[in-house]
């Protein structure tokens, strides 16, 4: 069977666009993916698209020519930009196609998400008690792994503090403005543990990837990234997710642990092996607990690797080299795709001013609601 | 005194019990009961009403209205903790902790459940659980 290669990656700037709808921004990206990989679009062979608030992903084809081409829109919650890459992987792996695209790209309203029970299944006492904040579990969530790992503040601090560090190296990113560890340890606080600087905010933008076979990669004269490992997972019983009234006093592995292992063996590489990852950062906490999850660490391990630097850029396991959600803020549709841009850059030695020297394995990995997690490994 | 929500706890002679359901495939116990077409899979069960804290966090500003129904504004709301108590042997369930000393709250700690007053004036009241 063909290895798929990713050839052009495309990108909108991520942040607040007032005068852009969401699917300006994806056309953007798209064609900046095009023109990254020099094809027409005519020349593209099918597409997997998908936005989470912004409108259908295919009301992309009038802006971009009506060719006829398969359009998959693509709804998977946090993982819609991981899922489509994941469907265009399976698309050209299966033989069926040889050259396609993959977009994601999303505009949210300001603020935290506003959930309705109704829409989760859940009773409406539950949020009238003022239980149902996504805030309240990542606090809770990090609030238990601190506590039994030791885990220090500062460390959540010290992993927002590189965010935006990244973040003001890094041309796509929204925040570009350095905040100390000491200013966001003593901001306002959110949820115990976290501060309002530890987390994302709801943003917008736009992510465009393009895949090829091998065989066409090299006909069209093209070279990028291998994906070596792509997978999908969903929770399973005794994960703690959001908007859980009541969880199983018997745990069980979380969806990025089994979607990790997947992908891994999958790409026959280990954790040893990765030169640079893009991880879900939607606060400091779930970037820790990624680091564990993702089996770049041992739990408790992030306390000394990040006091010590090494997921800094230039450290042993740079990690989040753009600034991560903390930075770029997150449009649920795009996210996905935009650590997996920021892989590719990274890859081919394009991601001028926070480049990792010599990066060949790129591993990123994309969580959320309601419970489900996508991997991707990439081999330069 | 009312309840938030029917079904969701009961008084008994020994005091406050939540109700939960026990599955009938494989006995798991979840909280709340299912309701609608999802109840036949359960039986209604009283839960302990004392456990251990797993975890907690404080809800520092007020949250959005709906779905919160606290009688408070802006400037009359108090932060207050939440988290998870495990209930030995049967589940961890999400509730409202009650105190004011946010800094004593500690992993392991005893817990018990209580009623609180809670929004919607009146008598209404919810689940809580305080320091045991």
């Amino acid at each position: 069977m063909t290895d798929v290669h990713i050839v052009g990656a495309g990108i909108h700037p991520f942040g607040r666009h007032d005068d852009l709808t969401g699917l300006d921004q994806g056309v953007f990206a798209l064609r900046e993916a095009l023109a990254d990989a020099a094809i027409g679009w005519e020349d593209v062979q099918f597409a997997f698209g998908g936005s989470s608030a912004a409108g259908n992903a295919d009301a992309l084809l009038p802006r971009l020519g009506l060719t006829g081409v398969q359009f998959i829109n693509v709804a998977n919650g946090c993982a819609t930009g991981g899922s489509a890459l994941l469907a265009g992987y399976w698309a050209i792996k299966s033989g069926e196609f040889d050259l396609g695209i993959v977009v994601g790209f999303d505009k949210h309203p300001r603020g935290a998400f506003n959930p309705e029970p109704a829409a989760w299944g859940l009773p409406e006492w539950y949020g009238e008690t003022g239980l149902m904040l996504t805030t309240q579990f990542f606090g809770n969530k990090i609030a238990r792994y601190m506590g039994l790992h030791g885990i220090t503040p500062m460390t959540l601090a010290r992993v927002a503090e590189k965010a935006f560090e990244n973040g003001a190296r890094t041309p796509h990113s929204w925040r570009k403005q350095p905040v100390d560890a000491a200013t966001i340890l003593s901001a306002q606080m959110v949820s115990d543990p976290l501060t309002k600087f530890m987390f994302c905010s709801p943003a917008e933008g736009g992510a465009a990837l393009i895949l090829a076979s091998e065989r066409k990669m090299r006909a069209l004269g093209l070279a990028g990234p291998r994906i070596r490992g792509a997978a999908v997972r969903t929770r399973m019983e005794g994960s703690f997710e959001v908007f859980a009234p009541s969880l199983d006093i018997v745990r069980g592995p979380s969806p990025t642990q089994i979607a990790s292992k997947a992908a891994y063996e999958m790409a026959g590489v280990a954790p040893d092996d990765i030169d640079v990852a893009q991880i879900q950062d939607t606060e400091s906490g779930a970037e820790i607990m990624h680091m564990a999850e993702n089996g770049l660490c041992a739990d408790g391990a992030q306390e000394a690797m990040l006091r010590d630097g090494e997921t800094r850029l230039g450290g042993r396991l740079p990690i989040n080299t753009d600034g991560g959600c903390l930075a770029c803020g997150e449009p649920i549709g795009a996210s996905g795709l935009r650590q997996v841009y920021e892989n590719v850059q990274q890859l081919r030695g394009r991601a001028a001013g926070r480049q990792v020297e010599t990066a060949r394995i790129g591993y990123t990995q994309v969580y959320g609601a309601p419970g489900l997690s996508a991997v991707t490994i990439l081999e330069a | 005194m009312k309840p938030i929500a029917e079904g969701l706890f009961r008084m008994t002679e020994a005091g406050p019990r939540l109700i939960g359901g026990r599955r009938k495939r494989d006995g798991k116990i979840v909280f709340p009961l299912p309701a609608g077409a999802e109840a036949a899979q359960f039986d209604p069960v009283e839960l302990k009403d004392r456990g251990t804290l797993w975890s907690f966090t404080v809800q520092r500003f007020r949250p959005k209205s709906p779905p919160y129904a606290g009688d408070d504004d802006e400037r009359s709301f108090r932060p207050f903790a939440l988290g998870y108590v495990e209930l030995p042997g049967e589940v961890i369930v999400e509730t409202r902790i009650e105190t004011d000393d946010f800094a004593a709250l500690r992993i392991g700690q005893p817990m018990a459940l209580t009623l609180q007053p809670f929004g919607k004036g009146g008598d209404t009241v919810t689940y809580a659980f305080k320091p045991a």
